[in-house]
């Protein structure tokens, strides 16, 4: 059997179980429907050209991981940004951990999906933004299908929420192979701050298989730092879908590092509705061995007088393989949009691979736009300049990578992060950062 | 210290340098002047060892050792400083991360361990004291930003703090308020002693006033044509360089 029949077996049998007049229940079995039609997307599909499924697919996962597990925080503690007071959402093998966490019902929400989607008190949210803004594609349509836990965060109006909120997932590889499917909805409401970090982590070599679905809404002049921390095992992989509805005034920025795991896509898609908003995706890939990462961006600028801005660096050694498909669209309705988008990427090994495509498609006459990429090696006479000084070639252009990519960190807000980005980019590239002044 | 024997150099198969002898002894202020396009930077980029650069005949020997055939950081290891004449402007690195780095794979080559943290930022603040460096620019990244004079009082700044035995300053200079350039000539000074050696590249003599040289060597065509005593600068900056130029094509 393979993986999409058994993950729609699974589901019927698991379906089966829940109360068949239900909202979800309609929601889900709709959605199993279109990931069965669908099924994974091939390369044939223009929005897969460069990513194929077909090495993760065939490994024998677990849909339902069958026990819970324990782990000690001292164990895991260096996957967390620990040195700052934060929330904590953590799911272990898919299962939420309480041991691990610290959540609140305290003048907000951040809690479990799994609460959401079956207290009534959360009905009338839920009703209102569960699977408004996620598409339909096979993969958010087979997250839908399953979607039972995950992080619910709500926060009501006027809130600067004073400490980050951190989602972590581990898994254990106490199942040969696992297979999660985390499903986040996150509100903030008018006026309100939040911070969130997320990060995803294996704990063994056995195959991991994630497929995320995480919808945001950020309403009215709300403020929105999302980072995504992907540094998995070479046995891990990630589909991330990030949905974002920004409504007037509001900014939100995403920063995705992606420095690991065997095969990850980013979908990050961010729907303007309303004037004067401000979206920022920025991303640092740095990647070796035979990884590959693709990062797939949607900005849709529907109203008057909005920003997007998109910064991804992107430095690529050995066998690697990256993907920067950057969309932007500008209805004719959004004049005066300032839309930017810039991806730079340097190949250190012959056979690292990048394939950049922007796609710029502007119905609006009043607009600025820009975009541009490059893919280039190593500039030599800055190189000259630092082995001059004595240091080596080798050094010198793990320094040199190092300040390349490090600069997309000028817009990180949480000085912990901007800290391990750092240490995590210098171990990568093999530089002694040291100390500061 | 420096021995330079029937140096010739090509870029791109462009012949530049073209048989240059040339001696510097421990203690030692040179000078090199010359128009445009003679080759002087040419001639400073082959001693630090840039490899556009390709080395068709002769010798170049550092302290009796044959370098030709080293690597820039090998150069800069035994004590060559090459004072850029347009220092790259790297973002993402400070001024303070890229010296400890350079000082401390200089010590590595020689092996000796890292510099303790503590006398690194002692000898920091030492030097840029000497400059008249302010703290906060060594956090700013490597030359980003900085005027003209700053870069060179960056690129002297990095000398104090390497200490080389030869020094080449390619037109430190061009750039320069007359406020800089005291500094940066004072800074030059300051770190001159008996045991090492200043190669100065300047188009004009005004550098020269500061920092006085032992020789003045005029480069033309890719060959030193004419040498002297700083009266030497002198009379260039009068007369110019055409009396030369018709001395060499007689």
């Amino acid at each position: 059997m393979d993986l999409k029949e058994k993950l729609i077996s699974s589901f019927w049998a698991f379906e089966n179980h829940q109360d068949e007049d239900s909202y979800l229940h309609k929601i889900r079995t709709e959605a199993i429907k279109s990931f069965e039609d669908k099924g994974f997307p091939s390369k044939k599909e223009e929005a897969w050209k460069y990513t194929s499924l077909n090495s993760i697919l065939k490994n024998d996962y677990s849909v339902f991981p069958k026990q819970e597990n324990a782990i000690e925080y001292n164990d895991v503690k260096k996957y967390f940004i620990h040195d700052i007071d934060t929330y904590k959402i953590v799911f272990i093998d898919g299962k939420y951990s309480s041991h691990l966490s610290q959540t609140t019902h305290d003048g907000m929400d951040i809690c479990l999906m799994s609460s959401a989607l079956t207290k009534p008190k959360y009905r009338i949210l839920i009703e209102n933004y569960f699977n408004k803004i996620a598409q339909n594609d096979s993969l958010t349509s087979l997250n839908t299908a399953f979607s039972s836990e995950g992080a619910y965060i709500h926060i009501p109006k006027n809130k600067m929420v004073a400490k980050p909120i951190q989602i972590i997932h581990l898994s254990t590889g106490n199942e040969s192979a696992i297979m999660l499917q985390p499903r986040n909805l996150i509100v903030v409401d008018e006026n309100s701050h939040l911070q969130i970090i997320e990060r995803h982590q294996s704990l063994t070599d056995n195959p991991v298989l994630t497929n995320s679905v995480t919808e945001i809404f950020v309403n009215k002049r709300a403020i929105v730092d999302y980072y995504k921390i992907q540094n998995d095992n070479t046995n891990a992989s990630l589909i991330d879908n990030s949905y974002i509805n920004q409504k007037q005034g509001s900014i939100c920025s995403v920063h995705t590092f992606a420095f690991g795991g065997k095969l990850t896509r980013n979908n990050l898609n961010f729907y303007q509705q309303g004037e004067r908003i401000n979206s920022t995706l920025k991303g640092i890939t740095i990647i070796g061995d035979k990884q590959h990462v693709d990062h797939n961006t949607l900005v849709h600028h529907t109203e008057p007088n909005c920003e997007s801005h998109q910064d991804y660096k992107g430095v690529y050694g050995e066998n690697s393989t990256g993907v920067f498909n950057g969309q932007i669209l500008v209805d004719k309705k959004a004049q005066k949009t300032n839309a930017f988008q810039s991806n730079k990427n340097i190949l250190i090994s012959d056979k690292a691979t990048i394939n950049t495509k922007p796609q710029l498609e502007i119905f609006a006459d009043d607009v600025k736009c820009s975009h541009g990429c490059t893919i280039g090696q190593l500039d030599e006479s800055a190189l000259f300049y630092l082995r001059s000084r004595g240091i080596p070639e080798k050094e010198a252009k793990a320094l040199l990578m190092y300040a390349f990519s490090n600069n997309v960190l000028n817009s990180v807000q949480i000085p912990e992060i901007k800290n391990r980005i750092n240490k995590i980019i210098a171990n990568k590239l093999g530089v002694d950062i040291g100390f500061d002044l | 210290m420096l021995k330079i024997k029937n140096l010739h150099a090509s870029v791109a198969d462009k012949s530049i340098l073209r048989g240059i002898n040339l001696e510097i002894k421990p203690g030692e202020v040179h000078a090199i002047m010359g128009p445009n396009g003679s080759g002087k930077s040419t001639l400073a980029s082959v001693i630090a060892g840039k490899e556009d650069y390709e080395v068709t005949d002769g010798e170049i020997f550092f302290e009796g050792e044959d370098i030709n055939e080293f690597a820039p950081e090998e150069r800069a290891h035994k004590g060559v400083f090459l004072s850029f004449q347009y220092p790259v402007e790297i973002p993402g690195v400070s001024v303070t991360n890229f010296m400890k780095t350079a000082i401390n794979e200089t010590r590595k080559a020689k092996g000796l361990e890292d510099m303790p943290a503590k006398d690194m930022l002692k000898l920091i603040r030492e030097k840029a004291e000497l400059l008249e460096i302010d703290r906060k620019f060594l956090s700013r990244s490597l030359n980003e930003g900085f005027s003209g004079g700053e870069k060179k009082r960056n690129e002297i700044f990095q000398m104090a703090m390497l200490e080389p035995k030869l020094a080449i300053l390619d037109e430190t200079d061009s750039g320069l308020d007359i406020d800089a350039l005291r500094i940066v000539a004072n800074g030059v000074n300051k770190l001159k002693n008996k045991d090492n050696a200043v190669l100065l590249i300047t188009h004009y003599q005004r550098l020269l006033d500061y920092i006085v040289p032992d020789y003045v060597h005029v480069l033309y065509k890719g060959k030193i044509v004419k040498s002297g005593t700083k009266e030497l600068a002198h009379e260039l900056e009068a007369k110019g360089y055409d009396w030369i130029k018709e001395e060499v094509n007689i």
